[in-house]
């Protein structure tokens, strides 16, 4: 016996979220899940950077001092403190979903433990390599 | 009903969901993605270590750091590792938020050509340092 298909619907598209009515609570699972994916965005920009920086290095030594000094200034200091929380969150949450891929710590008090680890962790990791980067200069 | 429409087309359920998603294959996708990224974790760790150590270096001082064997092997692996990540994340991101085809291949193609060329920019001045000009 033939089906009529059914009429097409426009895909919803988290409607909650958007706009922000304030209908949506945010919890630490679904911010870190976003924040995991948009660091990863932002370290894809940042390869643009070390290749700059890398391809310095064929130039003159001036030419590298001037990607140093960028560096160096106000801006490429903030710029770079950024990419380093990026970094280190994006490492630790992604060693979170390893262990997640085993299985293992699906449990809400799990999650929520792993989540405030990876947060505190990118805290504590970018200010001791920046600690570290001011000792060795 | 899906099974009675599957019958009519004279197609298995399997053969008819295989190649389907919008990756098209997604389970190796996936698993090259948990690969990278496991590459990644000591890679990365030696990565900000070693930048650590150059901070405020000139130019000779980088390149005589790079050129040291051990430099050069890993940074090219943190560089192909680390590109090739990006490429697979991306595209999951683009083929999440962006629905409508043309749009979605015109952007995949440009991000990926645009992650290949920097990906041999990079390569190439590691292995022009470390083998000298």
């Amino acid at each position: 016996m033939p089906e009529a298909a059914p009429p097409p619907r426009s895909r919803p598209i988290s409607p909650f979220l958007f706009p922000p009515t304030g209908t949506y609570r945010w919890q630490l699972t679904s911010a870190l899940s976003i924040l995991n994916r948009v660091t990863g965005v932002a370290l894809g920009v940042g390869t643009l950077l070390l290749t700059w920086w890398l391809l310095a290095l064929l130039g003159e030594p001036s030419d590298f001092a001037a990607v140093q000094d960028f560096l160096g200034s106000i801006i490429g200091r903030l710029l770079l403190l950024g990419w380093t929380w990026a970094l280190f969150f994006h490492l630790l949450a992604g060693i979170r979903h390893l262990v997640w891929d085993t299985g293992h710590g699906f449990e809400l008090k799990n999650v929520y433990r792993s989540g405030w680890t990876v947060v505190v962790l990118s805290v504590v990791l970018t200010v001791a390599t920046w600690s570290a980067g001011y000792y060795f200069r | 009903m899906a099974s009675h429409h599957s019958q009519k087309r004279l197609i298995s359920p399997l053969a008819r969901a295989r190649g389907l998603g919008s990756a098209k294959k997604g389970a190796s996708h996936w698993w090259a993605e948990r690969v990278s990224s496991v590459a990644l974790v000591p890679l990365t760790l030696w990565f900000v270590w070693s930048v650590v150590h150059l901070t405020g270096a000139d130019q000779a001082a980088v390149r005589g750091w790079l050129s040291r064997p051990a430099a050069a092997i890993l940074m090219s692996l943190f560089i192909v590792s680390t590109f090739y990540h990006l490429a697979l994340g991306l595209q999951v991101v683009i083929e999440d938020y962006v629905h409508r085809e043309g749009v979605k291949v015109t952007a995949l193609l440009l991000i990926k050509g645009l992650i290949i060329l920097t990906a041999a920019a990079a390569l190439f001045t590691v292995l022009r340092v470390a083998l000298g000009s």
